[in-house]
């Protein structure tokens, strides 16, 4: 795979966003929003529901259209949804290759798979996939594409925890092998923690804070920050 | 709907341990009593086809009103061997597959363009469904004086009574294609080839096969009327012809014929439901049982 060398990677662009406005009739969902993501970079983006975070990745995705502003963004960047959106009439190589060009398509999902872990289920239904595994095959299906960005939105939300953790350590691994820029949409504060190495956060169709999070952290504290900067108060008894 | 399935599956399990434990009976469990079952399904049809011969010979039942199951055996080996059955067969096939090909390409192709395009939805739509209600048989006399009562008045029934269910059962195959499935190929940067090819025809799939086993039944029901009204070969004639002659053991014959090839078309359509959709979780686990 081509990845880029580890020291020039922090400069290179991976999406830029430029006074993005997108209305619903009179209502402005996104008022001016301006972001800025690199290669290799993990910025969370999160917010109560509703905020517009996944209007934003869907606007960042070419899925919808916009009423104002500028994106620079790769014309197809890798999308992980909250659900899988495997085609059920393919088998797990097939719905990895899904759109790749013909030689070698067979061989470069059977290397996407082997690195999530599934590379001896080649040839299964989807139907035979647990959510966990399915989940996976959809991240094979992203990296699968080399993407410059990688964009989630709450690919985690419907796995029960231990799966969910085991699925943290594992795109941890492939985004600091592969180094995408990252966008994760989540309305979980522990997971932006545990993963970002940014976290924005929308409050009224604008992005209302921009924190790094710079290792060794400290986890509570930046967690209660978060929590109050999204109206959830800490709990004093 | 999903937990409904779960409990029929469980309840109707052989293995049910507290169904087992209820009753005062030791119950015959496993294998063995799906078995029997198997058995007694067959037994009960086996006993109407011998109560049937017996009162036949002993005249309860006379030959002119029902001939005896032997008797129609007999005659069908007669035909087989020295009439005309299999040419009469081979006709009436014949028939059905092409009507079932000019109706269900033209059904097919319809319902494409409506599932697709908006304009042809307002074009075609409406005209087909208020065509839809009028009872396909109904329209015979009318396509007798069009065509006569040659093989193109047969053909054209069959056809009437294909396109309908394979029309219906295109345009909602496409139309109930999940649209977020979509939104992934273009995600994935598919054209829109390779959009309908990979992801709108398959995901249609399953509704244009029960459209197809649908109009299979319908195709052989138009061939069946079509056929007794003026043939000079095929299943019908035969039927026709005996009726002149009051042999009955030879129009039982054309029944039981009919009845044997419905079932040969709804086995395989089956037959290519379970091929074509193992992917399909509910039609996997219709074929696993």
């Amino acid at each position: 795979m081509n990845v880029a060398p580890r020291a020039s990677a922090p400069l290179e662009t991976a999406a830029v966003v430029a006074g993005l406005v997108r209305a619903y009739g009179e209502r402005r969902v996104l008022d001016h929003v301006d972001l800025h993501i690199a290669r290799g970079e993990f910025v969370a983006l999160i917010g109560r529901s509703g905020c517009g975070k996944t209007t934003l990745l869907r606007a960042l995705a070419g899925l919808d259209s916009i009423q104002g502003g500028r994106i620079e963004a790769p014309r197809t960047p890798a999308v992980i949804f909250q659900e899988h959106r495997l085609l059920p009439w393919k088998s797990l190589w097939q719905n990895v290759a899904l759109g790749l060009g013909e030689p070698g398509a067979r061989d470069r999902a059977s290397a996407a798979l082997e690195e999530v872990g599934l590379g001896d289920r080649l040839d299964d239904w989807p139907r035979t996939l647990s959510g966990g595994q399915a989940q996976r095959v959809a991240l094979a299906r992203a990296l699968v594409r080399e993407p410059t960005l990688l964009l989630l939105d709450e690919p985690f939300a419907a796995l029960d925890a231990l799966t969910r953790i085991q699925m943290h350590r594992l795109i941890k691994r492939l985004v600091a092998k592969h180094r995408p820029g990252v966008l994760l949409v989540t309305h979980d504060v522990d997971e932006a923690i545990n993963l970002a190495d940014r976290i924005l956060i929308m409050r009224g169709g604008g992005l209302a804070r921009d924190l790094a999070v710079t290792r060794p952290i400290d986890a509570a504290d930046l967690r209660a920050e978060l929590l109050s900067e999204l109206g959830v108060g800490v709990e004093t008894d | 709907m999903t937990i409904l399935v779960g409990e029929m599956g469980a309840s109707s399990s052989p293995r049910s341990g507290r169904r087992a434990n209820r009753s005062p009976v030791p119950e015959i469990t496993g294998e063995r009593r799906e078995h029997l079952l198997f058995l007694l399904s067959w037994i009960s049809p086996l006993i109407l086809v011998v109560l049937w011969e017996a009162a036949s010979r002993t005249g309860v039942l006379s030959a002119h009103v029902l001939p005896p199951p032997s008797g129609v055996v007999f005659t069908a080996w007669k035909q087989a061997v020295g009439g005309t059955l299999f040419r009469d067969l081979f006709t009436s096939l014949a028939r059905a597959m092409l009507g079932f090909l000019i109706g269900g390409g033209i059904g097919f192709a319809l319902g494409t363009l409506v599932g697709f395009s908006l304009l042809f939805g307002a074009l075609i739509d409406r005209s087909v469904q208020m065509l839809r209600t009028i009872p396909f048989l109904a329209l015979l006399p009318l396509v007798i004086v069009w065509f006569g009562v040659g093989e193109a008045q047969k053909v054209f029934m069959v056809s009437l009574g294909v396109m309908f269910p394979i029309y219906i059962n295109t345009v909602l195959g496409i139309r109930q294609v999940d649209p977020k499935l979509i939104e992934l190929g273009r995600v994935c940067g598919l054209g829109r080839t390779r959009m309908i090819r990979e992801i709108v025809l398959p995901g249609a799939l399953p509704s244009l096969l029960t459209g197809v086993r649908y109009s299979l039944a319908t195709a052989w029901l138009a061939l069946v009327v079509a056929e007794t009204i003026g043939a000079s070969a095929g299943i019908g004639y035969l039927a026709l012809d005996a009726r002149e002659f009051l042999r009955t053991d030879v129009v039982v014959l054309t029944i039981v014929i009919y009845a044997g090839i419905g079932i040969l078309a709804d086995s395989t359509a089956r037959w290519l439901e379970r091929r074509l959709l193992d992917w399909h979780p509910s039609y996997a686990r219709e074929a696993r049982r």
